[in-house]
């Protein structure tokens, strides 16, 4: 820890770690506070990973010109940052009169808002593009596409790393002091001082803005539930397919995922919560059915998974939900940077949100460019998606490459020790699986979890029981069965 | 590219049979591809007793049951390679291998699939409720236990009444945990009855039947579950539910064959056992790829198991010395009391067996194979459960022409 930062970003979410990297292009010394043991534990890795054309959005809002110049340079930041992307288009489907007046509408806010290549397709069109839709027409938006969101934050969050910013994990943000000329932060029973601080809480917005003093937000949770379909669905299922959206809420919607699986979903349920991520069977039951309609590819026997996320929205007196609120209270919080409601399309645009958050900040004091600012950061090789050629090629560079630990999911034992020692220096069992995809396939882990809690157990020499899952107490093991000699 | 008269994928029960049994009748240009550091498949970690009898007369653990074959492998020298991976299978029989050592790549005259089973997870029953740490499938949870000296927790609630979960019932109890009661969602228990006794009757475990969770609560870790009962059509009762503090959830809910690689081949698949389509060969519906054990169908025993193996190695040897086998062309077919059969399909011209499972209990059931009007052969059983696999042996004297077979149940 130093003894002051210029900037402390509250939150190492794909928002937060994105204003980090931004930030990191200047001569600052910034630290990154997250309360969970890793980025993408909330709602940045729970969602549906879609990046978004931009015309859902009301003209005129930060939603819909951020999530457009999101869309447009996300090609430069997947190359740059080496993340799984597939612009793959995407289709809303309608089937009445007035589904298609209401694509008319969403096709020109879109075109207002500088979405690019919208079109709407007749049926036959539609079916060459998806064969296995329902539906009688659709608005095609071509630059709409996937992207690995728990790469993509991960990513994000190595390449501030990489570039001087300093995450401490575990570290829950309690209180927020302003001293006259910086502020004294109180997270994980340390004291952090710092000369700017950004909120990026996601769905901690609300709490860290009233820390702030900046109070009177209402922030929401919409929770989506999700089923993850096995890998071989994914070849019915080119993009994403959504039902014509109403003006707040996509609706349920089967999407493609970088990896070839579909998930199904989300429903959205409005809930004070922010911590429960259960999903109920009637929720289940009712997303297959639904989506059903739309993709009539479903069956029980390719559910892998479900998941849940929750997004943070800010409404009004009223439950309008607004737009996103990046600003600046001097008045109350100086050198404060408060970003509330940031919810979908945050995914497409959490580049634009840094961007747009080091340009408030630069209109305060004067930012020097960092000459050592390198924006390229490599991923891991994966097994799975080399050819034959580069198979023979790595395994004799690095024979580790030859020893398939994830049978499910193809991957090797050279990648699960690339990502235990990642250099975010995540230890948890979750962080393994985001980083290489082992435990996430139709076996869920059968076959390699107990390699791979032997692998972090000895790389970072803890004891049996001392393992987590995903957060602090959520140990994999309680112990040994018998100590050795015994 | 290499070359092999067979290659074995999957060094278990299944594959070490296969491999033995078509050593001795001279088909000797073999491998064993093996993904593990050893070979012995799933019995590594089955250190209970109980496998054996069936096949050598004698109660054995997992690992002194694999042993046997493993040592007559070794004898005879047939060749093996283990931390092996077949990455790639294709219906031209071409394997390729990952090893620490290289890519390699077998052009093989036949191919046998011996891969086994893998477990029915909480995500594909689709468990409602929060997602802690302390949920495992009894395999995982016998895997930390049994090979790498990890206790998975110490307060535990068992969903499904498969063996293996009442094995690991058996196995956490005498370790010091504490096991709480078994829920199966069915009328009827879906593992043996010699484990019931053995298992939880022994240790005063209580089984509930019709019953299920309904609920699993916890952040970090498992805190509690709830269970409910069931209805006739398996669906929660409401005003049921009940609540259980527990640490650990262990999963025995079903096993699903593993046959991603056969799928790659075009391996053609039958719906109810999950496994391959075959003729009384074992061949699958790619010509020169057989299959066996419970990568084809999940049995009881391992016993079992072992011997559809060796019974495939007959048709698997004669397959590379002629270079093909008698057209099948008899299909079998079931009534609704009748889950599968495995073969699905035979010559008619040759003695096999049929193994079988019913759907659901029956008492005092005659099952009748029947060809046109000619009630072939008949077996009484005073109870037959979906538990146990059923074998019916047919002689080739008693079938009539080439008629399909239908295999049914007269209650």
């Amino acid at each position: 820890m130093k003894n002051l930062y210029d900037v402390i970003v509250i939150g190492g979410g794909l928002v937060g770690s994105a204003i980090a990297r931004e930030m990191a292009r200047y001569q600052l010394d910034i630290a990154v506070l997250e309360k969970n043991l890793d980025v993408c534990y909330e709602t940045s890795g729970r969602n549906s990973g879609v990046i978004h054309g931009g015309f859902a959005y009301d003209t005129g809002t930060l939603k819909a010109k951020l999530c457009v110049e999101g869309n447009k340079n996300f090609d430069q930041l997947a190359e740059e940052l080496d993340i799984p992307f597939i612009r793959c288009g995407k289709v809303l489907v309608g089937n009445t009169e007035e589904d298609m007046e209401s694509l008319k509408r969403t096709m020109k806010q879109g075109e207002i808002n500088g979405a690019r290549e919208l079109s709407l397709i007749d049926e036959e069109e539609l079916h060459r593009l998806v064969p296995a839709v329902v539906g009688k027409f659709a608005m095609f938006s071509k630059t709409s596409g996937v992207v690995d969101p728990f790469i993509y934050n991960i990513a994000l969050a190595e390449n501030a790393a990489m570039n001087g910013v300093e995450y401490f994990f575990n570290h829950e943000v309690t209180a927020i002091d302003w001293k006259g000329d910086h502020y004294e932060i109180t997270a994980g029973n340390e004291v952090f001082k710092t000369r700017w601080v950004v909120n990026s809480a996601g769905l901690g917005c609300g709490k860290i803005s009233d820390m702030l003093g900046i109070t009177g937000y209402r922030v929401i949770g919409s929770k989506g539930d999700y089923i993850i379909l096995d890998q071989r669905t994914g070849a019915l299922l080119p993009m994403p397919v959504y039902p014509v959206p109403s003006n707040t809420y996509m609706g349920i919607h089967v999407t493609n995922t970088t990896d070839g699986n579909v998930i199904v979903g989300p429903n959205a349920e409005m809930v004070e919560d922010f911590t429960y991520y259960g999903v109920p069977q009637k929720n289940i039951d009712y997303l297959a059915e639904d989506a059903s309609n739309l993709w009539p590819c479903i069956n029980k026997a390719d559910y892998i998974r479900n998941y849940s996320g929750i997004l943070p929205k800010w409404v009004d007196e009223n439950g309008k939900i607004q737009d996103f609120k990046i600003e600046m209270r001097e008045d109350i919080a100086p050198q404060a940077i408060n970003l509330v409601g940031i919810e979908s399309p945050g995914l497409t645009a959490a580049v634009p949100i840094g961007k747009y958050v080091v340009s408030m900040m630069a209109e305060k004091e004067e930012l020097k460019e960092n000459p050592n600012f390198n924006p390229r950061r490599k991923g891991i090789k994966r097994f799975f998606e080399m050819t034959e050629e580069e198979r023979k090629a790595a395994i004799e560079e690095n024979p580790d490459y030859g020893e398939v630990i994830c049978r499910c999911e193809k991957v090797t034992k050279a990648e699960i020790m690339e990502a235990i020692n990642n250099p975010l220096g995540v230890s948890t069992m979750v962080g393994i699986k985001y980083r290489t995809r082992s435990m996430m396939g139709r076996c869920q882990g059968g076959y390699c979890q107990m390699r791979i809690e032997q692998m972090i157990e000895e790389k970072y020499h803890l004891e049996a029981g001392e393992v987590v899952y995903n957060r602090p107490g959520a140990y994999v093991l309680t112990g040994k069965v018998r100590e050795e000699g015994k | 590219m290499n070359k092999k008269d067979v290659i074995i994928i999957g060094g278990g029960p299944a594959g070490l049979a296969a491999a033995v049994e078509l050593y001795k009748k001279g088909i000797t240009d073999i491998l064993i591809l093996e993904r593990e550091k050893k070979m012995g498949g799933i019995l590594r970690q089955c250190i209970h007793d109980g496998f054996g009898l069936t096949r050598f007369g004698v109660t054995l653990s997992g690992p002194e049951y694999a042993k046997k074959f493993i040592d007559q492998v070794e004898e005879l020298k047939i060749p093996y390679m283990t931390d092996a991976t077949v990455v790639e299978l294709t219906e031209d029989k071409v394997v390729t291998v990952a090893t620490k050592s290289g890519l390699f790549k077998y052009q093989a005259k036949a191919v046998i699939l011996t891969m086994g089973c893998r477990e029915r997870t909480r995500g594909a029953l689709g468990i409602p409720g929060e997602r802690p740490a302390g949920v495992y499938t009894a395999g995982v949870a016998q895997a930390y236990m049994n090979l790498y000296n990890r206790m998975p927790g110490k307060e535990v609630v068992i969903l499904g009444s498969g063996d293996i979960g009442m094995i690991m019932a058996r196995r956490m109890t005498l370790e010091g945990a504490h096991v709480q009661a078994v829920f199966e969602i069915q009328p009827i228990p879906s593992g043996l009855p010699r484990n019931i006794q053995q298992c939880l009757n022994d240790y005063d475990i209580p089984l509930y039947l019709n019953h299920t969770v309904t609920e699993i609560h916890g952040k970090s870790r498992l805190e509690a579950v709830t269970v409910s009962q069931v209805d006739e059509k398996m669906k929660p009762i409401p005003g049921t539910e009940k609540t259980y503090k527990c640490d650990t959830l262990i999963l025995s809910v079903g096993l699903i064959p593993e046959n991603e690689l056969s799928l790659d081949a075009n391996v053609e698949l039958d719906r109810r056992t999950k496994g391959a389509l075959v003729d009384e060969y074992f061949q699958t519906s790619v010509d020169g790829i057989f299959a066996a054990g419970n990568v084809l169908h999940v049995h009881d025993l391992v016993d079992f198991v072992s011997m559809e193996a060796e019974k495939l190695a007959d048709g698997a040897a004669r397959y590379v010395k002629e270079g093909k086998l008698p057209e099948c062309g008899i299909s079998i077919t079931t009534d609704a009391n009748i889950n599968h059969t495995v073969p699905q399909k035979i010559s008619g011209k040759e003695d096999v067996k049929l193994s079988m499972r019913v759907r659901k209990q029956l008492i005092d059931a005659t099952i009748v194979v029947q060809q046109g009007d000619k009630i072939v052969k008949t077996k009484k059983m005073k109870k037959a459960i979906p538990a146990e696999m059923i074998q019916i042996p047919l002689k080739a004297s008693e079938l009539v022409g080439m008629d399909n077979l239908e295999v049914r149940v007269e209650c």
